[in-house]
């Protein structure tokens, strides 16, 4: 129990950087990302193929594929994602979907559909793990995308509020025209969250072939869980996603204790829950009601029958 | 659609249609049992995400579920093909009762909620011991009809299907909910304001759309016999649901005929192709999207009806003859 507490918490720093891309994206071009799960998964062959081609270590890979994926952000954004924001919120999702069948198939169709990992080329460090009292086993590799999540999730933060492109960031997801008129240049704005986005994919991609397998039609599968992770932790907050990671991981955790399926189940109803308890605490505060019914406040009750 | 005539013309097609597997070979009807599947996914997902504005990425859920169902009642001594109908109103009910929670969320969180309801279907279904996780089961019950007959049935339900359906919709566009949801589709807040019952027309066209999709998965399941959750339940409905549209004509009442249809020759010719094939569908449909918004349909139909137009000369332009005197 505490062992599967503590292996969803550190789940959680790895759908945090799988999150925090889709969440910027969203944020600043209000677009979902469909496609978002097939760039991780892209990314992470990307690491593989440069690991196997050349020997390098993962690391290194990753290193050099990052700023490629970066630059595929920027060609994305500035060839199709551009060409779909003017059009409502239909285009986009229509667009990106049909991106997502692209990078499935064309991975499946360049490497097959065996299940690939990284482990092999780690070395030791695939299964290598620390002993902590109690008799409780952690995975160095997932403590390691752990820290790195909290390093990313720094790094951003640090970006956002004390760089003249975090600001223009901020201010283009807050108000696209009033940022406008003050001379940030959109396009440009765009195109590095994209930059950004994309490169975390990448990122999150590669650290999930580290710890597991990959396979090319496994993209859906990551957004969603991206996507359950920006919703359960508040749509537009950076270390809300966090947070939201951290849940929906131990909630999955929690639930491949009761069964091997109940793993992705669990995490799903907790997305459906959360997202249920806000629509209800919405709907009634549109009738400026509290979120809970009366009978809960029995004072309150009295109050109003008084009234 | 629009006169007694297109009626008319539509009804002698169906019929012309149904007699079919009186003379066709096993292989034609095989395909055309698809073809019609193809048909009712594609005028659905259209109805749903065209004039209601609802971009499912759900609806396997329902094409997946209609078949369960069935299953489960055959399970239960019901005879096969009355359970398949059950099946398939079974799904459109629990769609209706769904229908109160995923209407309520918007773009974006509708896609991925309609996907994650779709997801704890499949994971539920999955948990049944009939269905035997990955493994699947299948409609033994139907191994007891002759193949032939089996054949001509899965064939004739599709159809009988896709033209109940494409009446069922005509209807309900021409009818006050149709006018609502094509409000709805241009701006759901502006037709709000001005007093259409949003929620309660996209309930309408959500229950249908999922009745459509569970028609074509039990008549998939009519015709493949095995269900397989993977499968039945799989995501690809989705995008070959999304290129049909795309490409044949979002929001148009024959874009999605001309969309499955496409498919259905691509899949003749170059299903060999496996992935790269289902990337070039994918792309196509992004292509659409972005291009040509109004889908093949929308970029032909001007031209062929000018093509077929009698020639008329416009009166107000029209030079008077001169008038031979006999």
């Amino acid at each position: 129990m505490t062992e599967a507490l503590i292996q969803g918490l550190l789940l959680g720093g790895f759908y945090a950087i799988l999150a925090a891309g889709l969440s910027l994206m969203f944020g600043v071009m209000r677009i979902i990302n469909l496609a978002h799960g097939d760039l991780a998964i892209v990314g992470a062959f990307g690491v593989i193929a440069l690991t196997e081609r050349t020997g390098l270590s993962p690391w290194l890979a990753l290193a050099l594929v990052l700023p490629v994926m970066a630059l595929v952000g920027i060609a994305l954004q500035r060839w199709l994602f551009a060409r779909t924001l003017r059009a409502g919120i239909l285009l986009p999702l229509l667009v990106t979907f049909g991106l997502g069948a692209v990078l499935q198939n064309t991975l499946y169709g360049a490497f097959g559909s065996e299940a690939r990992s990284l482990g092999s080329a780690l070395g030791d460090l695939a299964w290598a793990s620390w002993e902590l009292p109690g008799g409780i086993v952690v995975g160095q590799l997932p403590v390691i995308t752990f820290v790195i999540a909290v390093a990313v999730l720094g790094a951003l933060q640090l970006l956002l509020n004390h760089t003249r492109l975090g600001r223009a960031i901020r201010a283009a997801a807050s108000d696209p025209e009033a940022a406008a008129l003050c001379g940030v240049d959109a396009h440009r704005v765009h195109r590095a969250a994209a930059a950004i986005a994309v490169a975390l994919a990448g990122l999150a991609g590669a650290l999930l072939a580290m710890q597991a397998t990959v396979e090319p039609y496994g993209g859906p599968t990551l957004l969603i869980q991206a996507f359950e992770a920006v919703v359960i932790g508040g749509i537009g907050s950076l270390w809300g996603t966090l947070l939201g990671g951290v849940l929906l991981g131990v909630a999955q955790s929690l639930g491949a204790l009761w069964s091997p399926q109940g793993f992705q189940l669990a995490g799903h109803l907790l997305f459906l829950a959360v997202l249920g308890a806000r629509l209800w605490r919405n709907h009634r505060h549109q009738l400026g009601r509290p979120a809970l019914p009366a009978w809960r406040h029995p004072r309150a009750a009295r109050k109003a029958v008084r009234a | 659609m629009n006169t007694p005539k297109h009626f008319g013309l539509a009804v002698a097609a169906v019929l012309l249609l149904a007699c079919v597997p009186a003379f066709a070979g096993a292989s034609v009807v095989d395909k055309l049992t698809t073809l019609f599947i193809y048909m009712l996914l594609a005028t659905t997902w259209n109805l749903m995400a065209g004039y209601a504005g609802l971009v499912s990425v759900g609806q396997q859920a329902f094409f997946g579920l209609g078949g369960y169902f069935a299953l489960r009642l055959v399970d239960g001594g019901l005879p096969a093909y009355p359970a398949l109908l059950a099946g398939a109103l079974g799904a459109a009910l629990l769609a209706w009762v769904l229908s109160f929670y995923v209407l309520r969320l918007k773009d974006g969180e509708f896609a991925i909620g309609t996907w994650v309801v779709a997801e704890v279907i499949r994971i539920l279904v999955m948990l049944d011991p009939l269905i035997q996780g990955e493994t699947g089961t299948s409609l033994i019950a139907l191994n007891a009809v002759e193949p032939e007959l089996r054949r001509s049935i899965g064939y004739w339900f599709a159809l009988a299907a896709l033209a109940g359906m494409a009446l069922a919709m005509a209807v309900l566009l021409r009818s006050h909910v149709g006018t609502a949801a094509k409000a709805i589709g241009d701006d759901d807040e502006a037709a709000a304001s001005l007093g259409v019952r949003v929620l309660r027309t996209r309930q309408v066209i959500y229950v249908l759309a999922a009745l459509g999709a569970a028609l074509a998965g039990v008549a998939w399941l009519a015709s493949a016999i095995t269900f397989l959750p993977r499968t039945n339940f799989g995501v690809q409905w989705s995008v070959l649901m999304l290129f049909m549209v795309l490409v044949g004509g979002l929001r148009s009442g024959s874009g999605p005929y001309i969309g499955a249809l496409l498919l259905f020759a691509l899949q003749e010719l170059m299903g060999d192709f496996g992935a790269w094939y289902l990337a070039g569908l994918g792309a196509a449909a992004a292509g659409c999207a972005l291009f040509l918004p109004q889908g093949l349909w929308g970029a032909l139909s001007p031209r062929l009806s000018r093509l077929f137009a009698r020639p008329h000369v416009s009166s107000s332009v029209s030079i008077p003859q001169e008038r031979t005197v006999p």
